[in-house]
Parts: structure tokens; sequence; C-alpha cells
């Protein structure tokens, strides 16, 4: 016997700061929502450890302030479910969303799905991920007790992460393929004052150096073409991101960069297709931008609803 | 539900290596995001495989012995042991029915 799939008024893929604002405001319309999330819940905050600039909250760990947001949308009747999305087609007015565990059928879908880190992409990354080379500093920085490690990249997340790392590290060494970072001003200023930080300019990574373990990096100055080998046991990267909206080709108008493009109201150039956070081109890629996002979509899935759908 | 004990590095042995059923390690610590999500699927799997596999977490900020013994680097890990040999480890976050794929290798 064939699953019915389940009805929803709103289905919300992706469980990051735009989903869960965009899930709060929707089951607070009454509208039976429910939020998908193929991993774990706050997306790239529940990886940071301090978010100090979210307004209204002057210090939260990610993990935790996702979890509050969470449990403030589930306590006005938010669904959640723990699936990946394999695909998203339309149902004659509606929209199907095939998961890992059965089909839903949506009147509205909130595409919050977010982005995901990029990789080097150089020899020996892939193979010693989790022995030496991570995403997450967080997560991996105690096991670097005293020991000196890298952190490649010149944004916020390099800066925060680096300066968390000297929790734990004897040296912290940034390596950036330019010569002046785009980081915030105040971490900026809290990295350069801080002594365990080093700064190496005009360099990229070539190769991740380690049989069992990281032990080094081959670098390359991109000025003089000079090469050289650093030996560090750990290697932390953080070199920007790119979204998650592989499965909206070919659905939704996208821009070159993978983003999709929507309008003022977070809507895409289909009906009852809504994108919000980082998923969208232009995006300010902050976790108080994308709770407006979300908000945003919404609200305009709820109006879409009430004018397409009347009872 | 099933939570899996505690395990340290001075009861590893008898507890892990030296146990008769097949044996579930999840190398966590407090501090860590990820391993917090983990947790909650461990336990689940604690209930499903219950009399047939023994679950356990080691706390990796006071067991260093331990955690620096099997090379972890990064957590949350979980490592499946059979007759004291580690068979499979699955490092970062990942989904239930990857966890399950480790701790079924226990039983080929």
């Amino acid at each position: 016997m064939a699953e019915t799939a389940k009805e929803y008024d709103v289905v919300i893929i992706g469980g990051g700061p735009a989903g869960l604002a965009a899930g709060l405001y929707a089951a607070r319309g009454r509208r039976r929502t429910v939020l998908l999330e193929k991993g774990v819940v706050g997306g790239q905050i529940s990886l940071t450890d301090i978010v100090e600039n979210y307004p209204g909250v002057p210090s939260v760990n990610g993990f935790d302030l996702a979890q509050t947001m969470l449990k403030q949308a589930e306590s006005y009747g938010l669904e959640s479910e723990y699936v990946p999305v394999s695909a998203l087609e339309r149902a004659g007015k509606r929209w199907r969303v095939r998961t890992g565990a059965g089909e839903l059928l949506a009147k509205a879908v909130i595409v919050t799905t977010g982005a995901d880190y990029n990789r080097l992409g150089v020899p020996g990354e892939e193979r010693l991920t989790g022995r030496g080379v991570s995403y997450c500093a967080t997560c991996d920085a105690a096991f670097f007790k005293g020991q000196e490690v890298a952190v490649v990249g010149g944004g916020d997340a390099a800066l925060e992460e680096g300066l968390f790392t000297t929790r734990f590290a004897g040296k912290v060494t940034v390596i950036h393929r330019r010569d002046a970072l785009r980081a915030s001003r105040i971490l900026q200023e809290r990295a350069f004052a801080n002594p365990k930080m080093h700064f190496l300019w005009n360099t990229v990574v070539e190769e991740v150096l380690g049989e069992e373990f990281v032990t080094g990096l081959r670098l390359r100055n991109v000025v003089t073409g000079a090469e050289d080998v650093m030996p560090v046991a750990a290697v932390f990267v953080f070199i920007g991101h790119h979204p998650n909206a592989d499965f909206l080709r070919g659905l939704a108008a996208m821009d070159g960069g993978g983003h999709a493009l929507v309008d003022d109201w977070m809507a895409t150039d289909v009906p009852g297709l809504f994108a919000a956070g980082d998923v969208r081109q232009n995006s300010a890629r902050q976790v108080a931008s994308s709770v407006g996002d979300g908000v945003t979509a919404a609200i305009a899935a709820d109006h879409y609803i009430s004018a397409s759908f009347p009872d | 539900m099933a939570k899996p004990a505690d395990v340290s590095d001075s009861e590893w042995e008898a507890q892990v290596l030296k146990s008769d059923l097949p044996v579930l390690v999840d190398f966590w610590a407090p501090w860590c995001g990820p391993c917090r999500m983990v947790a909650p699927i461990v336990e689940e799997l604690a209930d499903e495989y219950q009399g047939k596999v023994r679950f356990y977490k080691l706390n990796t900020d006071e067991n260093i012995e331990t955690a620096s013994r099997y090379g972890i680097r990064s957590i949350p890990t979980i490592m499946v042991f059979k007759g004291g040999e580690a068979v499979d480890q699955v490092i970062g976050f990942r989904p239930k029915s990857d966890l399950k794929r480790s701790l079924e290798k226990a039983f080929s």
C-alpha cells in the first residue's frame, strides 16, 4: 500500500537561523509547518563558539542560540524532521517534497538551505580531514594544546576561529592569499593584539603534508612564487562558502554563483517557492540578516497561501 | 531510553577492550556543539541494539590518554570495537543511517 503524502501549508527546507525564524512566524500564523533538516539545527552557527553580534543577545554559544530558536518555534507548533531532501517538484498548485523518509505536500516551500564551507581543493586535504585538517575550530582546536597550527582565510570566520584556537594552541598562523584582511575591524584589532596570532600574507596552501596526521603545509607566495614548507599539527580552513541550492536548478532562476534569485519578499520567480538566508543572492550572511529574511519569507508565504488557496 | 555510560581511561581496558559484546564509543566534549547533536542519535541506537552492543561515551577533555591512543583529532568521533579491535570509525556529525552502517560492521 502506497503511503499517502503528509500535507502541510508550509515546508521549510533547512534549519539554520533563516529556517528557524521562518518556522516561528509560520507556526504563529497557524500554518501547519514542518522544518526539514539533514544534519545539525543552526547550520553554520552551530559550529560557532560565541555569537556576539545578534542584537539583544550580548553573547551566546551558537549551538545554544539555535536550540533556543528551535524550542521557541516548536512551542507554537512547528514540527521538525531530521531528513535530507532528495527532490522538490510541482504537484499541481502545490509542491511535492521528496525526503529520505517519504513525501510531503506543501502549499508553499521556503528554501533556507544556507551555504557550505569551501574546501582548499589541494592534495592531502581530504585524506587528512579529521586528522589535522578541520573546518570547525570549536570542535577540534582543543586537540592541539601547545602546538603550532595554521588558519587559512582572511574573513570574520578565520579570525574568530583563529582567536578561539589561541586558547589551546601555542602559535596560530593565519595564512591569507592577499595582503589585507576583509574581516571586521574589531576582530582585526583583537587578532593583531594577540601575541599568539601570526600572519603570513600573499600566501596560498599548495598541499597538506603528513602520513597518518597533518605534519605541515606546502606554501607558495603568490607575489614572489617562492615555495616553502611550514610544519604545523593542524590546519583550520575558513575560505568562504558556496550555496546549497543545486536542487533548485531548473526550478527557479539562479545567478552564476548558484544563489537563488528572489524579490524583496524572498519570492523566487515561481509561485509558492521562497528562498531566504545565505542561499539567496546578495545575502549579508549574518545571523540577524538571515533571521530577517526568514521572517519576510514566512509572511510572504502566509499572504501567498491566503490568496492562492481560499477556503 | 538507554543512555550510554561514561567510560574513563582507567576503565577502558575492562569495559571496552575486554567486552564480550561489540562496543560503540562516542568521543565527545562538553564544548563541542555537533557532539550534542550526535548524542540523541547514539541514544536511539543504544535502544535499538540493546543486548547486542554496549554503548559508552568518553569525555576527551578528561581522558586524554585514550583519546590520543586512538589519534582522535576531531570530535564527534564514533568508534566501533569488537574483540578489543577497532573495526570502524566515523569522524564528524553524520546522519543516523551512517552510524548504523558503521555499527553493522561489527556483525559482518
